[in-house]
């Protein structure tokens, strides 16, 4: 069923034309590499926040408000030349494990932000103007790092597998 | 002659040896990605402040003093993982065309952000508390200039996979 879908997306106009083309993949890769260069780099700021590490003057919950809508005009940028990369080539990726283990540690950075927007984030007014972040912060933050620093790892293994 | 010392390169046990283990160019290239991340996130962030499109209530010396320290960490992480890669395949680094061209980005908006930050110092240090106002055209053309080289870099980086 699921490789049918795959077939499916390799089959449509748009798929064609990028595996077709000598530049488009290129051209796309490069969005992408911007795409996930902004949403790593705004990220790491934040995470360095939480791990007490940089910017310690200014005030976390400011800081992500400022960030966060570069973060995610920058992921819908890489997501949408990342699935446009997937479709020219859907099931041999499908089929790679650092592909796999991409979209693994990209589900576990999503439910490791909502579990800080769930919970730590949520009391931000009341510790986000000191320089020292609590436990819980710290741990998001250095778990997002993490996970981010995988995800660029798994993304450029992709390319040689 | 650069094709000469691309051979001397390429022939030298380092760089066999960074050709022989398949993990290596990959890994580095993962580290250069990352280093460029936070070089371009940092830039991004300080370049539209001088563009007068973020940031705008922070004073242009305290985003200098927040961010530069990360560009220039970057910048050598990304100069000394940039060299393995060369090392490592010289050919196809130092003989491409798009590799130059990046490098000759790579050292104008070096030289832009050097320039813009003495006319910056000069100004902190004739006593003004941030950018003198005289200077905020120069600060909106540094802006522009050093945004669109380095998103330049970055695709150049990328597209020195697919040229030669």
């Amino acid at each position: 069923m699921f490789e049918r879908f795959l077939q499916w997306l390799e089959s449509t106009a748009p798929a064609i034309a990028i595996s077709e083309s000598s530049w488009l993949f290129p051209g796309i890769e490069s969005v992408h590499v911007l795409g996930i260069a902004m949403v790593v780099g705004s990220i790491t700021m934040v995470d360095l926040r939480l791990l007490n590490l940089n910017l310690r003057d200014r005030p976390v919950g400011e800081l992500i408000a400022e960030t966060l809508p570069w973060t995610w005009t920058a992921f819908g940028v890489a997501v949408c030349s990342g699935a446009l990369m997937f479709s020219s080539n859907a099931t041999h990726y499908w089929g790679t494990v650092p592909f796999r283990a991409k979209m693994l540690l990209l589900t576990l950075a999503g439910i490791n932000m909502m579990a800080f927007h769930a919970t730590i984030h949520r009391s931000v007014d009341n510790w986000g103007r000191r320089p020292s972040t609590p436990w819980a912060a710290k741990l998001c933050g250095g778990i997002s790092l993490g996970l981010w620093v995988g995800v660029v790892l798994l993304g450029r293994w992709i390319g040689f597998v | 002659m650069l094709d000469d010392f691309i051979q001397w390169l390429g022939a030298t046990p380092i760089s066999l040896r960074i050709q022989e283990v398949f993990w290596i160019i990959p890994t580095v290239q993962a580290v250069h990605i990352l280093a460029i991340s936070v070089v371009l996130a940092s830039m991004a962030m300080f370049d539209l402040r001088l563009l007068g499109f973020a940031g705008n209530r922070n004073s242009i010396a305290s985003l200098s003093r927040r961010f530069m320290p990360w560009v220039w960490g970057a910048l050598i992480v990304l100069a000394a993982s940039g060299c393995i890669l060369i090392i490592g395949e010289p050919k196809r680094s130092l003989g491409n065309v798009v590799f130059q061209l990046k490098m000759c980005m790579l050292a104008t908006a070096i030289a832009a952000t050097l320039g813009f930050q003495s006319v910056l110092k000069r100004d902190l240090a004739g006593g003004a508390a941030d950018l003198a106002p005289a200077h905020a055209a120069v600060a909106k053309i540094t802006g522009l200039l050093s945004l669109v080289l380095w998103v330049g870099i970055a695709v150049a980086g990328r597209l020195i996979a697919y040229t030669s």
